[in-house]
């Protein structure tokens, strides 16, 4: 995956400070992006993951740094055009109002309708694509309050897949998936990744899909980054012990020489 | 399975299992034709039945027979007046659930209705010996009905963030507030107001004008095409602030539009009608239930629909015990008031927002 590093820096944060209220939440953060790359954001519950997406997304405003968004500070875009190039999937999703599970992930289209104009045969066919890729066909025409958590969350990931977008901040997307769902979604964007170039951030809790799919992962703790890069360079005992306070083994999987990352229980 | 990449983007996808779940033109044309049929229909027979006896031939073809002057004069008026305030308030209902992502919102509920009638009293004791009342009490109703919404809303606002259900709780404060507002006025007035200000408050929908009728017709359309201009990012809000931002809606551009446009709405209607509760919560949420929730659809058919049901609940308000008659604004409150209940203990069975 060397080859991606190479491609097209589309992100590109420089010293980010944001805030909640007077809660320092990021102390100056710098992260890149390039195309076709999947970074991991992982660190211990606080460590300002998913406010950092926030800023990324343009959400959430930030006190100091910048964000470069294609060579593009973040702010030149409206929000309409940034809807084009950037689909955000938070932790929590709710929704008010019943719509079918196709509705919710045809609003993915959105951004690229006019007011006034009804979705095309294009657009459905966009949307059924996002639906398969997610084992959601049979579930099209349900009321999303219907589903279970799971497969509500898989709904936007559709959803976000279906806006068509170069970049995905995907904030924990696996978390209530079973096995099976988190290695479908996860070789999903990783196709994805290949054959557009899209480029994507998830802030994962499970170091090990982080080592077994990110091209790069990226440290947090207390809002700072504390390392990035490969999976082996950063996922090391040394590391986690000291962002996560507590004893980590990491070795090899005999089968498939995949990193593996368990902790170290101490029975009394 | 056919592994070459992107043949999905050929036409052999297979759509038809998407057939009926999600909004297509024929399916709003379809629709909204049923929903204007059914007002037409609903004008038809409201207009044909009074208090009074009227011989619709004549007074079609005789225009100077009494028959003439009732269906003219006062009984089309009327008819024609329940219809836009109907429609009024069952669109702005619509837009303002979609706003605070509850389904128990309406003018009557966040106080906006309240507040235009409080102005409007308090326009009509104050100025009621000028010539010009008759124009200023609309006027007033309207500023008051903008007033109130933006008390609500600032006061809902905390740290810059407009949680959906503070805001329902401060207009349902505010609407108490108004209503003590009202009475307090009435109590101090002398005893000639106190008709009109029971009028305020009940609602009703007697002796408009011509000229009143399409003044509330024409602050309707301006503030319902508003509407639909943004009916997809309404859709959007659904999924929540953020979300909607994140798929490229101006949140807080879309709330003040959207306030301001039901202010006109809700200020107009009232100005000429009082407050009639309820026609902005029953309305949405029996098509909301029929139709779905894209508010493409949803906001037209409130509208038709809405004046469909308020044309009818006058024409029981002016027929039930005539030739008294009840005001409208209780005949929805009626029927609104267990409706509400129903709708609340349903909600805490299951909520609409996950």
């Amino acid at each position: 995956m060397t080859d991606a590093i190479r491609n097209e820096l589309v992100l590109k944060a420089d010293g980010v400070v944001a805030r909640y209220g007077s809660l320092e939440v990021l102390r100056g953060v710098s992260m890149d992006l390039h195309a076709g790359e999947m970074l991991a954001i992982v660190g211990p519950n606080g460590a300002g993951k998913s406010t950092l997406l926030k800023v990324l997304g343009g959400t959430l405003a930030r006190v100091r740094g910048s964000v470069e968004l294609f060579g593009r500070p973040l702010e030149s875009y409206d929000r309409r055009s940034l809807a084009t190039l950037v689909a955000t999937v938070a932790q929590e999703n709710a929704i008010a109002f019943q719509f079918s599970v196709l509705e919710v992930v045809l609003m993915g289209r959105a951004p690229h309708l006019g007011a006034f104009h009804f979705e095309t045969r294009r657009d459905l066919e966009i949307a059924h694509s996002a639906l398969r890729h997610f084992d959601l066909l049979a579930l099209a025409r349900r009321p999303i309050q219907e589903l279970s958590g799971g497969e509500r969350k898989r709904v936007f990931l559709a959803r976000a897949l279906a806006q068509e977008t170069k970049i995905a901040l995907l904030d924990e997307p696996t978390a209530f998936l079973d096995l099976k769902h988190v290695a479908d979604i996860f070789s999903r964007f990783r196709a994805l990744c290949g054959e557009r170039g899209m480029a994507v951030v998830a802030t994962l809790h499970d170091l090990n899909a982080a080592a077994l799919y990110a091209d790069r992962v990226l440290l947090m703790k207390d809002g700072a980054a504390i390392a990035g890069g490969t999976p082996e360079a950063v996922l090391t005992e040394q590391n986690l012990r000291e962002v996560y306070d507590t004893e980590v083994y990491v070795g090899r999987n005999p089968s498939s020489g995949a990193l593996v990352i368990l902790p170290i229980a101490h029975r009394s | 399975m056919n592994a070459a990449p992107h043949a999905e983007g050929a036409s052999r996808v297979d759509l038809d299992a998407f057939e009926g779940a999600y909004l297509t033109r024929g399916r709003m044309i379809f629709w909204l034709l049923i929903l204007a049929g059914a007002l037409f229909a609903s004008l038809i027979v409201a207009a044909s039945f009074g208090s009074a006896p009227v011989h619709l031939f004549r007074a079609m073809t005789d225009s100077m027979s009494a028959d003439h002057a009732i269906f003219f004069g006062v009984r089309l008026p009327r008819v024609l007046m329940g219809a836009v305030v109907g429609a009024v308030l069952a669109s702005a209902g619509v837009a303002l659930q979609a706003l605070v992502r509850n389904p128990l919102a309406e003018g009557g509920i966040l106080g906006i209705s309240g507040g235009a009638a409080l102005g409007a009293i308090l326009a009509l004791v104050l100025l009621s010996a000028s010539p010009i009342s008759d124009a200023i009490v609309p006027m007033v109703a309207f500023g008051s009905a903008l007033v109130a919404t933006l008390a609500v809303y600032r006061l809902a606002l905390i740290d810059g963030r407009l949680e959906p259900f503070t805001l329902l709780l401060i207009g349902v404060i505010f609407n108490a507030f108004w209503g003590a507002a009202i009475m307090l006025v009435n109590s101090v007035v002398n005893f000639y107001y106190a008709h009109s200000i029971l009028f305020w408050l009940m609602g009703n929908l007697e002796a408009p004008t011509y000229r009143e009728v399409a003044i509330v017709a024409c602050l309707a359309a301006i503030g319902f095409l508003v509407l639909m201009f943004r009916a997809r990012d309404l859709n959007l809000l659904s999924l929540g602030d953020e979300a909607a931002a994140e798929m490229g809606v101006e949140v807080a551009g879309l709330r003040r539009v959207i306030f301001f446009a039901t202010s006109i709405m809700i200020g107009a209607a009232v100005s000429v009608s009082g407050i009639i509760s309820f026609v902005g919560l029953i309305v949405p949420h029996v098509l909301r239930l029929a139709l779905g929730s894209d508010h493409r659809l949803l906001l037209p058919a409130s509208l038709l629909g809405g004046a469909a049901f308020m044309v009818i609940a006058d024409l029981i308000a002016r027929t039930a015990i005539a030739p008294s008659e009840i005001p409208v604004g209780a005949i929805t409150a009626l029927c609104g008031g267990p409706f509400f209940i129903y709708m609340l203990r349903r909600e805490g069975q299951k909520p609409f927002s996950l």
